[in-house]
């Protein structure tokens, strides 16, 4: 019997309408997967076992029925939990949301099922988004599918892990300073940020509104082109999301690239892992065989984007977060001394560490008398960096660099020293800081035993999000640097 | 280090989160090297740059205005059935004004 974790979207659905499996038994099988698999992994926190076979035996009778299958009809996704679904828990990795269920979908979630995607569950990441290891959940840290001992990166690590698990066939994850990018390289799998605006983030609990993305993960480009072309368009529920057409990424697929302007920012070649630089520069290589011209370029404020970050993102989590206070929902500490007591003792006991290093930051930049010095500060650099962008892309019709300069390190590794940590986020936040689109795809692996994945980032223009996905599934189908754990 | 355990107690209480004093003196050192790290900006003249609070387009790309009509929402019970404490239909809080 074929294994049914390991198809392509396109290889599911055709197996499906020529009935020579039904839904129910893919969906089977992924459960099965998960049951075997999960528990040395854990990049679930919920597996909606009935709740998904429901949804399998519902497209199965759609297809009995003749009716046509939907873009994702038949295909098991996993959500990360920080994604509303109407009836699941959704706990943000945290002990303050252990017992919040749902009341409403995302949109995203919506417009996935409404397409005929089948919802295996909701994935592990650090609490509240915030971390790149998924090492801060406050439940489990999700292990790396290629080395156990290793993290899969984060914050979206569960999502990341269960694609290249084949415990998904494709995954929601979210993308603030790289939180989807980051854990795709980690874990050798295909994850996209669209711009800012592009996906609508109703249903996804704030962390850095202005910085916040909802991406899909994959296999291959092409699923994912299939995922971002669902999820993405204009929502009236959120005033940030884009009325810009959403084009047909996967009519992009397959255009020859012969001619693109590749820009190669000397900044991000600095200070990283040779072996990375190394598979970069073959890839570089690669899209000129392809016809590409790479392109020297210069992000000269690239330096200045980490602590720009940090000082932004914090601020806006430290205002997001004091919804959790105990009064609606979420933990409520016992038997406080009044109401100023209730919110000091709830958020004691519910956040974890990092999250509290945040809130305390965030606070500490918004404060009277350090605004202008840091929030100002950061909202001018911002501006900097984004120029920097706009400039470049004058020139060059994308970038690649290393997604990220390190490769999956091991667990409790890097948990103790913060600063170290944000650092190693400098390649992607760049990208969040101005609101364009990025991509990370699988790029070779390291040398050592048992190899580790390599990701490469491509960047593009404000909403040339077609035009990404053509780059990344011409070097896809022309290099092979896929890896399977 | 600039950062003292004062400043730490102070910006704890400003986020209503009660800390304790281990992570008084764990957070300190750590906060102090991230904020130490940042100041890294100050090298950049920003004098003339427009501050960027959002990812912005156009009008058109972006329509900030749209009909203020009433839309179903969600029922008072939905919101209440995750609530910590409820009654009559409202969240139920400790006392907020204390006797004196």
């Amino acid at each position: 019997m074929p294994d049914w974790t390991e198809l392509t979207i396109n290889e599911l659905q055709s197996l499906l309408t020529s009935r020579q499996v039904s839904a129910e038994e893919v969906t089977r099988a992924h459960l099965e997967r998960i049951a075997s698999k999960d528990s040395e992994i854990r990049a679930y926190l919920t597996v909606a076992e009935e709740r998904a076979l429901e949804q399998a035996r519902a497209v199965d009778r759609r297809l009995a029925a003749g009716e046509p299958l939907g873009p994702l009809g038949g295909v098991p996704v996993a959500v990360k939990d920080v994604i509303l679904i109407r009836g699941l828990a959704n706990t943000c990795a945290s002990k303050m949301l252990e017992n919040f269920i749902a009341p409403y979908s995302a949109t995203a979630v919506e417009r996935m099922e409404q397409a005929g995607a089948i919802i295996l569950g909701k994935t592990n990441c650090d609490e509240f988004a915030m971390g790149s290891s998924t090492e801060n959940s406050g439940f489990y840290p999700t292990h790396n599918p290629h080395d156990l001992s290793r993290v899969p990166g984060g914050s979206s690590g569960g999502s990341a892990a269960a694609v290249a698990a084949r415990l998904a066939t494709v995954a929601l994850g979210s993308d603030t300073g790289g939180s989807i990018r980051q854990p795709a390289a980690f874990c050798g799998v295909v994850g996209m940020m669209g711009t800012y605006g592009r996906v609508s983030r109703y249903g996804l609990v704030a962390f850095a509104s202005s910085l916040d993305h909802i991406g899909p993960f994959g296999r291959s480009v092409r699923d994912v082109a299939r995922l971002l072309g669902v999820i993405a368009g204009r929502d009236p529920r959120d005033s940030t999301s884009a009325d810009v057409p959403v084009e047909n990424y996967e009519a992009a697929l397959g255009r020859p690239v012969t001619g693109f302007k590749i820009g190669v920012p000397e900044e991000y070649f600095k200070g990283l892992n040779p072996e990375i630089g190394d598979n970069i520069q073959k890839g570089l290589h690669l899209f000129g065989r392809l016809g590409c011209e790479i392109v020297p370029i210069r992000l000269p404020h690239t330096e200045y984007a980490i602590a720009c970050y940090y000082i932004i993102c914090t601020a806006e989590a430290s205002s997001n977060l004091a919804r959790y206070d105990g009064v609606r929902y979420g933990l409520r500490a016992p038997n406080p001394a009044g109401l100023r007591d209730l919110y000091k003792q709830t958020r004691h006991q519910g956040f974890g560490p990092e999250v509290k290093r945040r809130i305390m930051l965030g606070t500490y930049v918004l404060s009277s008398g350090y605004y202008d010095a840091y929030y100002l500060k950061a909202q001018q650099v911002r501006a900097l960096i984004t120029r920097d962008f706009v400039e470049a892309f004058d020139e060059v019709d994308a970038i690649v660099t290393p997604t990220s300069p390190i490769p999956p390190f091991k667990l409790g590794e890097r948990l103790n020293d913060p600063l170290q940590m944000y650092l190693a986020d400098i390649y992607t936040v760049t990208a969040s800081l101005a609101g364009i689109p990025g991509i990370s795809i699988p790029c070779g692996t390291t040398r050592g035993h048992p190899p580790l994945p390599v990701g490469m980032q491509i960047l593009a223009r404000h909403f040339d999000e077609a035009r990404l996905l053509q780059l990344a599934e011409a070097f896809e189908r022309e290099g092979g640097f896929h890896i399977h754990p | 280090m600039a950062l003292t355990e004062k400043d730490v107690r102070y910006v704890a209480e400003l986020a209503h989160l009660e800390l304790s004093e281990t992570e008084v003196r764990k957070f300190l050192p750590q906060l102090d090297s991230i904020l130490q790290y940042v100041q890294k900006l100050n090298e950049l003249d920003t004098q003339r740059v427009e501050p960027m609070a959002q990812v912005t387009f156009t009008e058109a790309s972006h329509p900030a205005w749209r009909e203020d009509l009433a839309r179903p929402g969600l029922s008072r019970d939905e919101p209440l059935s995750n609530a910590p404490e409820s009654g009559g239909g409202c969240f139920k809080v400790p006392k907020v004004i204390e006797r004196e």
